[in-house]
């Protein structure tokens, strides 16, 4: 039989999806042919503010990849774009001057950013928030400007101002009406909102209508119509988004605000159908992602002319995707005279909770502050349940009540076909049915079979439960179950089993017993290996230098331009007028560019050249400082009692026996420690993975602390009385989180993983801290300091010379 | 234009070398399989330096931001775009040779100052 010929204008969420859908129905119905105007496959949209705000790389967010095409046979046509479609000849023409005949043509050609007619729109740096050439736009922008400036309090808006606030720019948003988001929220949840975004550094300028972009070539500030103005470098226009449908309006298909459709995504001619945010369905145009979805499994039945239930329409819902705020709305959110609401207030969390009634029934919810309710609650809202399932609120819960095994209660008791996964559609029955078929066992791998967890990911919890649910014990240690990289289905629990009970002692003995799919690995997993292998054998395995990152292999900090960074060791921050000179008289000789003081109180030399280190090193005649590593960096101090007149303990002192008692040790990821004289904590201890405080007669020991990107503070692991205690406890953590840890994680992540109480158990007992100190010392006992032994081995030193040939 | 660029043993596998040669600034490297390749030191996304990448299979990981490249045909992989110049290497008697010829001008890194010149041409 000879396929049919489908062609897919657009390659983006709502059409891509819609194809896998068919192909999953029919995989050898049709011939399929793919144009898209943006130069990528196919990625997810809705993470763009995720890659704005540094928590994902835009490889991350690629939903289907070259490869996908490849192997369903679609030819796939990027960075063209389709200029007009002759309905009577079913052939498509293209900028580039291609023409492709159809038998089925849909239409998926998305939306378009509003763009205000203000005078002034075409200076340079006026952008919208749409793709990822905007995304590259605005992260480009915040190198060279200062100032960025939001057009729109909407939900996109929003998040391209935290993303920009994450790229260091002052933010201010800009927004027509007196509250954000006020298509979704109400007035009270609008303003908790502006108030934890103002908490986070963005400036809100409300009742604001833009009349004038100001500025010669480039932007410098945004002109209102009451007559004040805002500087700006930077403008994103976050107003809305309008469906693109000009390429099916001049080709004679019917066009109101959209592409007009049917319940089976048709359009008023044949053969050719519409999905997504460029269809007009009743009347309604939907920019959000469920709703799309839920049309492409419809139009993918209809296509392969199976039997489909019509598509009704959706209830919206949407959650803000801002890191530490959580916001959820869905239906209805508006009280009017015929609703009743019931609602939770509770200021001392922070924490409100609306949900809408309309004579019994469920109609809408607005949560702030805490959405674990939120796929229960909008499966209440699809079902039209009656508030009679709703349980009693209840002031102040006992705790335990709140724990992990009431959630589990909530996803056993869920009926099959509720849907878990809001952004997909997928129901629990169909994860549960993907689980016995396939044998899956991990979030990672329900998302590869159903889809479910795919988009915003929100729903990762509730798929974890439900696997935990559903499989018991086995589940338990794959619960978290994440493949360390993906040459492999292990898990780093796993991988280290391995390792200890096959004897396993070199990453490529690992990679070709464990069946890697990849016989070399990637950057991922092979320094993530040697690392394993040096932690559980640390007398057997010997170092391999090609499968560490290049900072590690080079012993120094690699920077943009490819020269390198060089930080000597100084014990506790404290140097010498000879030390200070014998720097000075390095950084002259070798004309290093720039000698700065870090941030744990050690001088840095920025700008060495490769070619250069062996003999810096030489010169300085220091030990490394192994800035450069997952390893022990620095131990931070203040001055302690020996000159400070509130000092209560020798601060100094004790930082330099433990940084001299650590120093060299291999950790999964970076280690920061800071000893303070007392509690006024001038070293800053609470913000350091492992933190020393003095108090009078003894020391306080805090841990998991964390000063950068996910700021955290450190909490008490213990009080000691004697130095030496300090010692034994600091050494049976350190041993502890090299042994548990994910390579990569720090002690913050890793704590908030496992929880302190179960490394406060883990350590209790003295006998175990005997054996952790044991095991490092082990651990310790083989290293030696790398920069002396690079200038001892004249092979290994070769290595940093560039060779130039002459002819 | 064949020229000799080092023995063979002056390149251990997996670790890359940077070759000066007409300007250009080479990284040479030997694979796990033996075969030697050699790209412009340049990755096209940030100008990272290959030669200092993580090498697996036929690839290598450039150490600035992980962009994967492949040392046969040079192109960039998924989901990252793009190409860098590779240029044909052989292995005679146990030392190293690239095909390159002189009026290839490479673009150079100005922060690397050629060393003394270690080989001469055959």
């Amino acid at each position: 039989m000879k396929k049919r010929k489908l062609c897919l204008v657009g390659n983006g969420m709502a059409g891509v999806r819609c194809m896998e859908e068919i192909l999953k129905l029919a995989p050898d119905l049709f011939d399929i042919t793919i144009f898209g105007r943006e130069p990528h496959p196919n990625y997810n949209r809705i993470l763009l503010s995720s890659v704005l705000a540094g928590d994902a790389d835009i490889r991350d967010i690629v939903l289907n990849d070259w490869n996908w095409y490849e192997q369903n046979g679609i030819t796939l046509y990027t960075g063209e774009t389709v200029t007009s479609i002759d309905a009577e000849q079913r052939n498509i023409y293209t900028d580039c001057g291609r023409v492709e005949s159809y038998d089925d043509l849909i239409l998926a050609t998305g939306s378009l950013p509003f763009m205000l007619p203000l005078p002034g729109i075409d200076k340079e740096g006026v952008i919208a928030f749409r793709d990822i050439n905007d995304c590259k736009t605005m992260m480009e922008a915040s190198k060279t400007y200062k100032k960025a400036v939001v057009i729109g309090g909407g939900l996109l808006g929003l998040e391209a101002a935290r993303g920009l606030l994450n790229l260091s720019m002052d933010v201010s948003v800009v927004h027509i009406f007196d509250n954000i988001m006020e298509r979704q929220l109400d007035p009270v949840a609008s303003k908790l909102l502006q108030s934890e975004l103002e908490k986070q550094g963005i400036r809100f300028l409300l009742e604001k209508q833009s009349a004038e972009i100001l500025g010669d070539t480039r932007v410098t500030g945004l002109r209102f119509a009451d007559g004040t103005a805002e500087e700006a470098d930077l403008i994103v226009m976050a107003v809305g988004i309008r469906p693109n449908a000009a390429l099916a309006q001049e080709s004679g298909i019917e066009v109101k605000r959209g592409i007009v459709v049917n319940d089976y995504m048709e359009t008023n001619i044949d053969h050719v159908y519409a999905v997504g945010e460029c269809a007009e369905h009743r009347g309604t145009v939907y920019g959000l992602v469920a709703p799309l979805f839920e049309q492409g499994k419809v139009l993918a039945k209809r296509i392969c002319q199976m039997d489909a239930a019509p598509y009704e329409g959706s209830t919206l819902h949407t959650k803000l995707k801002i890191s530490g705020v959580n916001v959820f709305s869905a239906g209805e959110f508006m009280d009017t005279s015929d609703t009743r609401a019931i609602r939770v207030h509770d200021e001392w969390e922070g924490v409100y909770k609306k949900v809408l009634v309309r004579d019994d029934q469920v109609v809408g919810a607005v949560l702030f502050g805490d959405t674990k309710d939120s796929t229960r609650i909008l499966e209440m809202i699809r079902t039209n349940a009656t508030i009679s399932e709703l349980q009693r609120v209840a002031i102040l819960q006992n705790l335990s009540s709140s724990s992990g095994a009431s959630e589990l209660d909530y996803v056993a008791a869920m009926s099959s076909d509720e849907i878990i996964c809001g952004c997909n559609g997928v129901s629990k029955g169909t994860i549960v049915e993907a689980i016995y078929e396939h044998g899956l066992n991990s979030v990672e791998g329900v998302k590869k079979c159903t889809g479910a967890s795919r988009s915003c990911g929100g729903c990762k919890p509730l798929v974890a439960n439900l696997l935990q649910c559903v499989l018991g014990d086995q589940a338990q240690t794959s619960n978290q179950k994440e493949p360390i990289c993906t040459c492999t289905t292990l898990s780093r629990d796993e991988l280290v089993r391995e390792i200890q009970e096959k004897c396993l002692t070199s990453v490529r003995e690992v990679m070709h017993v464990l069946d890697w799919t990849e016989p070399e690995g990637c950057s991922k997993c092979r320094p993530a290996i040697n690392y394993y292998l040096n932690m559980v054998f640390p007398e057997l395995h010997e170092d391999e230098r090609e499968s560490r990152f290049v900072n590690e292999r080079m012993h120094a900090n690699i920077q943009k331009d490819g020269t390198y960074s060089v930080v000597p060791r100084m014990y506790g921050g404290v140097t010498s007028p000879a030390e200070l000179k014998k720097i000075a008289e390095v950084a002259e000789k070798y004309q290093v560019p720039l000698v700065k003081v870090t941030g744990g109180q050690r001088l840095d030399l920025l700008g060495v050249k490769k070619e250069d280190l062996p003999n810096v090193w030489r010169d300085l005649d220091m030990p490394s400082g192994y800035a450069y590593g997952k390893a022990i960096r620095t131990v931070k101090t203040c001055v302690g009692s020996d000159f400070c007149r509130f000092g209560t303990q020798n601060s100094i002192q004790m930082g330099i026996d433990i940084e001299k008692a650590f120093e060299r040790l291999d950790t999964p990821a970076k280690i920061k420690m800071a000893v303070s004289g007392c509690p006024r904590n001038c070293a800053e201890s609470l913000i350091k993975d492992i933190g020393v405080v003095g108090i009078d007669g003894g020391w306080e020991i805090y841990i998991g602390g964390n000063g950068g990107v996910h700021a955290k503070v450190a909490q008490l692991l213990c009080k000691v009385k004697t130095n030496e205690e300090v010692m034994e406890w600091v050494g049976a953590f350190l041993q502890y989180y090299r042994e548990n840890a994910n390579y990569g994680e720090r002690t913050s992540a890793w704590m908030e993983r496992i929880g302190l109480s179960s490394i406060q158990r883990a350590l209790e007992n003295t006998e175990t801290r005997r054996e952790l100190n044991y095991r490092i010392a082990a651990a310790l006992g083989v290293l030696s300091d790398p920069w002396q032994d690079i200038i001892q081995k004249e092979n290994i030193r070769q290595l940093f010379e560039n060779v130039a040939v002459n002819v | 234009m064949k020229l000799e660029i080092m023995q063979l043993e002056q390149l251990p596998v997996h670790t890359g070398r940077v070759i000066q040669v007409f300007g250009h600034e080479i990284a040479l490297f030997r694979l796990g399989n033996g075969k030697i390749r050699a790209v412009e030191n340049r990755c096209p996304h940030k100008g990272g330096p290959l030669a200092e990448g993580i090498v697996s299979g036929d690839y290598v990981f450039c150490p600035l931001h992980d962009w994967k490249i492949c040392l046969a045909d040079g192109n960039v992989q998924s989901p990252d775009t793009g190409c860098v110049k590779t240029f044909q290497t052989e292995i005679e008697e146990n030392r190293i040779y690239i095909m390159i010829e002189p009026q290839e001008q490479g673009e150079r890194r100005e922060s690397l100052v050629p060393e003394q010149g270690l080989v001469n041409q055959k």
